[in-house]
């Protein structure tokens, strides 16, 4: 007797709906006994991990907060992976967006600069990150080199040049040498729009524009179908002419640019400034998103909430039951292996067989 | 410092037998655990999660020295504990078809939170070090005596490892196997050859020796045991198994180049070269990137070298 | 049923406890913490952490302290310290540099709570700064370095060009070259505040290159390790790490936080707390040196005469005339000594220090 995998004859519509509530149950269940058996009440820090957080203002807006770069970058990188174009560089080009866009805010700091001064930070976050992002598609189109060791390399290197600027040249002249920029100027800041209840800020905005514009390029454009076609049948693909060479000059780009844009709207936004603290590993956080949305951008804004709710209800819980942080990082892990297990069920069954002594002869 | 001296000091930098000593020891973690994945890769599935298993590796192993008082025991605790992290993977990519690279992902956030949880009650202590090998006359030879003959264990399996592996994958019938299901997973099933239970045995070694690697750590070369100790070793790896284009002999090398450079970026610094601290710092990366680049030029536009399965979903058909 | 027995009795126990302890128990004072590293780093969140436990112990019954550890200095720092003040703590510690925006930021909405900086310089109404003269630790580092270096080289284990880091690295050479004018320094910069692997391999670089005594600003024990191992001395950091070079370690400058928090809790507690600077050192407790071992007596002697100087007064580490990297001598604006503003803004090198303050 063995128990076999199976490919259905159509993907299971039921289980496409529910598996996610599946998963979150299972996560539960899983959880309780892991709570029960640290001494800790179950049904206490189920509450507030998941409940508590949405019970007031505050902690919703931090959720939406915490959820807007993490949705941004992982629109983008959903663009990527559908076609398997392997862009695991997000932090650094959420970096380099990040300083690329503080440069302006430190030329024009204690100046009279009008309003122009965001949007240009944004445009320039936004190029900067896209151009990073180049950098390990030039490599694979160019010379071959794997996309997922180039990028990589690359987080590294983009966090140690931010390092190297902070420390020198753009030192704040008030910060007794700190490494840390001066305060942004108003001008220069992402406005929150529920002043003083919150955190909101215009960046959810921005995130929620991304999600539908992504949703359309991959839904409605000629460059959207190549990208899901590209990576459900590569040789149909070829054999269509599409050139998988431009194809990851422009993911690579795309998704460049949104963690770029991501980096400087957080700078200028929850932060107010750049420091080297600002590198929090949002672009790796976001491949889980990615995931958890089953990369489609509407299923990622839900992941990226989500995923953001047990983020602030993890520090409740640190708070309120002396929870370590790790507890919340095992729950993040086992969270996703239950939503990839039961999602795997949608396009599969399980079924238990005989066994058999398989036949060798070949397949049509 | 002028030029002529500065290469003249670095020059005797590189060829002291400490530097070259303490480079082994900084790149033998990272062989270790890249040529699990080596292994785990040319069977054509992508496992991620290398620095998940190797911090439970750290972890696990401490723990289990800690509380034995040997090494051995240790080092066994840190393989199994890589192991059975990597069979939770197994069952999700290769009994349920998950997708590779979430899946592996996954698993590195668990096993970095699973590690915090139970080396927590360890942190502030120390073991005694694994002894390092101490043969009566070879040892005592001038130069090549401590770096051939006067290594800690760690080192003399990773080599033996590497060359195991060559020869495994090279030189025996399973090894071809695995090679050909890594190429082409579906050819390799119509022929009748047992594609899920050779890829699970693979993720099963890769899952040991990243756990060997993570418990290297603890138990050679730093001897206690802090939360995150792998500082995302297992990520360079991973990027080392890419950059040695899934061959073992590339892969020494690149790792010891890696292993080279890192420690080279620490100990330049004080000659004062003039050069900044964070440049000397990202040498490592920067080299490695240089460094494939460089390689993929002469293999022109004939692909990757990776095998073509690589990462793809296998389910077997009825 | 027996099970139902046991329940109602502690459940009457509970009831009984809060009545009689209830008026007590809801006037506890919340007092939170939030860290920047894991509370495991044995090294600087490990020394707040055991000053956290020192004030937990000491007004068990008055005060119920919290921590958030692994607080990442970006936008989620901000959202930390908020949520320790909606969870009722009434006076919090914010741990790290990085935190000094946010901290300011959630003093400016909650005027009833009570902050505390370390080692920031921004203040308000009802945010204070802390931090430790933990360079007055260095400076006797150094005159023990000084002493006991056989090859006139010493080693030197940084993180980051930060001006605490900076002022530590001039307090030991002054400190040194007061005993010994020609010791050389050599300082390797890892751009990490713990990573055990690297710290150990920048030990052997320098061990290699000549070092004989080590020193490091840096968190983990792996330097003190390899010292041990190698037969030579070396300083612990942050924390005692005598276990770690049980023949190696000198002496370590140890944070020592819990008279502090305590004093704190204790003014909220009588209604005296208000906004203020402190930087205290060796005088007040803040900083501790570990016990000096692995020394001869002579040597210890003279260290304990340096503690006793520094403490009195008598003694300053940064005391005029200082001559800078380049040859000039430095303007001294407390006097007969450096004052405050600049030892906390140093980012310049005295004589006799081969290597370039990065990023200047």
């Amino acid at each position: 007797m063995q128990l076999v995998l199976e490919r259905r004859a159509e993907r299971s519509t039921l289980i496409a709906v529910t598996s996610p509530l599946i998963a979150v149950a299972l996560t539960i269940v899983t959880f309780s006994v892991l709570f029960a058996i640290m001494g800790k009440n179950p049904i206490e820090a189920l509450y507030i991990y998941f409940i508590e957080p949405l019970t007031d203002p505050f902690s919703l807006q931090e959720i939406a907060v915490k959820a807007t770069p993490l949705v941004m970058i992982a629109v983008g990188l959903a663009l990527c992976y559908i076609a398997n174009i392997w862009n695991i560089g997000a932090e650094g080009q959420f970096l380099v967006g990040a300083v690329c866009g503080s440069w302006l805010a430190v030329r024009t700091n204690g100046t009279d600069a009008g309003y122009w001064v965001l949007p240009a930070m944004l445009i320039l976050g936004a190029l900067g990150g896209a151009i990073y992002g180049l950098i390990p598609a030039l490599c694979r189109v160019y010379f071959g080199a794997s996309e997922i060791l180039t990028s990589l390399m690359l987080v590294y290197v983009a966090s140690l040049g931010m390092d190297y600027m902070v420390r020198g040249p753009w030192r704040d002249p008030q910060g007794l040498n700190f490494p840390t920029t001066a305060a942004f100027d108003p001008v220069a800041s992402v406005p929150t729009l529920l002043e003083g209840t919150g955190r909101l800020h215009a960046g959810s905005i921005i995130a929620l524009v991304v999600v539908m514009l992504v949703a359309v390029l991959l839904g409605r454009t000629i460059m959207g179908f190549e990208i899901r076609l590209v990576g459900a049948a590569p040789r149909a693909a070829r054999f269509s002419g599409f050139s998988s060479d431009r194809l990851v000059l422009f993911t690579f780009a795309v998704s460049g640019a949104l963690a770029g844009l991501a980096g400087i709207i957080e700078v200028a936004g929850p932060i107010g400034h750049l420091d080297p603290g600002v590198a929090s590993g949002y672009g790796f956080t976001a491949i889980i998103v990615a995931f958890l949305g089953r990369l489609n951008p509407v299923g990622i804004l839900v992941a990226g909430l989500f995923l953001a709710l047990t983020f602030i209800g993890g520090e409740g819980a640190q708070i309120s039951m002396k929870v370590p942080l790790d507890l919340t990082k095992v729950f993040q892990g086992i969270l996703l292996f239950y939503v990839l297990a039961c999602d795997s069920l949608i396009i599969y069954r399980i079924r238990l067989l005989r066994t058999v002594r398989k036949p060798v002869h070949a397949h049509g | 410092m002028p030029m002529v001296d500065a290469l003249i000091e670095i020059f005797k930098l590189i060829f002291s037998v400490s530097f070259i000593l303490t480079v082994i020891t900084a790149s033998t973690p990272l062989l270790l655990a890249a040529s699990g994945e080596l292994m785990v890769e040319r069977a054509g599935v992508l496992n991620l999660g290398i620095e998940g298993m190797m911090i439970m590796g750290a972890a696990c192993g401490f723990a289990g020295a800690y509380m034995s008082g040997s090494t051995l025991i240790g080092a066994l605790c840190g393989i199994l504990a890589g192991a059975a992290l990597s069979a939770v993977f197994a069952i999700l990519t290769l009994g349920l078809a998950v997708n590779q690279v979430a899946a592996g992902l996954a698993l590195t956030i668990l096993g970095v939170g699973l590690s915090g949880l139970i080396g927590a009650g360890f942190v502030g202590e120390q073991i005694v070090p694994v002894p390092h090998l101490q043969l009566p006359v070879l040892t005592d030879l001038p130069f090549i005596g401590r770096i051939v003959f006067g290594e800690d264990p760690f080192v003399y399996v990773s080599i033996a490892l590497i060359i195991a592996i060559w020869l495994f994958l090279y030189r025996t019938r399973t090894g071809l196997v695995l090679r050909a299901i890594g190429d082409n997973h579906a050819s390799a099933h119509a022929l009748g050859y047992p594609v899920l239970r050779i890829r699970l045995l693979a993720v099963l070694f890769g899952g040991a020796c990243a756990g060997l690697a993570g418990a290297y750590l603890p138990l050679a070369y730093t001897p206690f045991f802090i939360p995150g100790m792998t500082s995302g070793r297992g990520w360079i790896a991973l990027a080392l198994v890419v950059f040695a284009s899934w061959r073992p002999a590339r892969l020494v090398i690149g790792a010891y180049l890696f292993g080279a450079v890192s420690i080279l970026g620490l100990a330049l610094q004080p000659l004062q070269l003039g050069i900044p601290q964070q440049v000397m710092n990202m040498l490592p990366y920067l080299a490695t990137v240089i460094v494939l680049v460089l390689i993929s030029r002469t293999r022109g536009t004939a692909g990757s070298a990776a095998p073509a399965s690589l990462g793809l979903v296998f389910v077997p058909d009825r | 049923m027996k099970k139902w027995n046991v329940v109602a009795v502690a459940a009457l126990l509970a009831l009984a406890a809060a009545t009689f302890g209830g008026a007590y128990a809801a006037d506890k004072l919340k007092v939170g913490f939030v860290y920047v590293g894991p509370i495991g780093d044995l090294g600087y969140t490990y020394q707040h952490e055991l000053g956290r436990q020192a004030l937990q112990k000491a007004l068990n019954d008055k005060v119920e302290t919290t921590f958030l550890e692994n607080v990442p200095e970006g936008a989620d720092a901000e959202r930390a310290i908020e949520q320790l003040a909606r969870a009722g703590n009434k006076l919090i510690f914010t741990t790290s540099f990085g935190f000094m925006d946010a901290t300011l930021k959630v003093a400016n909405k909650y005027p009833n709570v009570f902050f505390e900086h370390a080692t920031g310089f921004k203040r308000a109404k009802n945010l204070a700064t802390y931090a430790a003269r933990f360079y007055e630790g260095r400076y006797i580092q150094g005159q023990i370095a000084g002493k006991m270096t056989k090859s006139g080289v010493i080693g030197y284990i940084v993180s980051f060009p930060i001006p605490e880091v900076i002022s530590g690295i001039n307090a030991t050479m002054l400190g040194a070259q007061s005993v010994n004018p020609n010791v050389k320094f050599k300082i390797i910069w890892v751009n990490s505040w713990f990573d055990p692997g690297k710290e150990a391999d920048a030990a052997k670089a320098l061990i290699d290159q000549g070092a004989d005594i080590l020193t490091q600003h840096t968190d983990s024990p792996a330097a003190m390790q390899i010292a041990e191992q190698r037969g030579i001395r070396a300083f612990g950091q942050s924390s005692d790490m005598i276990k770690f070079g049980p023949h190696a370690q000198l002496t370590a400058d140890t944070d020592y936080w819990g008279n502090y928090y305590i004093g704190r809790a204790k003014l909220v507690l009588e209604g005296k707390w208000k906004s203020d600077d402190t930087w205290d050192g060796l005088d007040k407790g803040m900083v501790v040196m570990a016990p000096y071992t692995n020394m001869p007596d002579d040597v210890k002697e003279m260290a304990m005469k340096t503690e006793a100087a520094i403490k009195s007064g008598s003694l300053h580490p940064f005391k005029c005339p200082i001559t800078d990297q380049d040859g000039k001598t430095v303007e001294c604006k407390g006097g007969s000594r450096l004052d405050n503003g600049q030892i906390l803004s140093m980012n310049w090198y005295v004589k006799g220090i081969d290597d370039k303050v990065p990023g200047k």
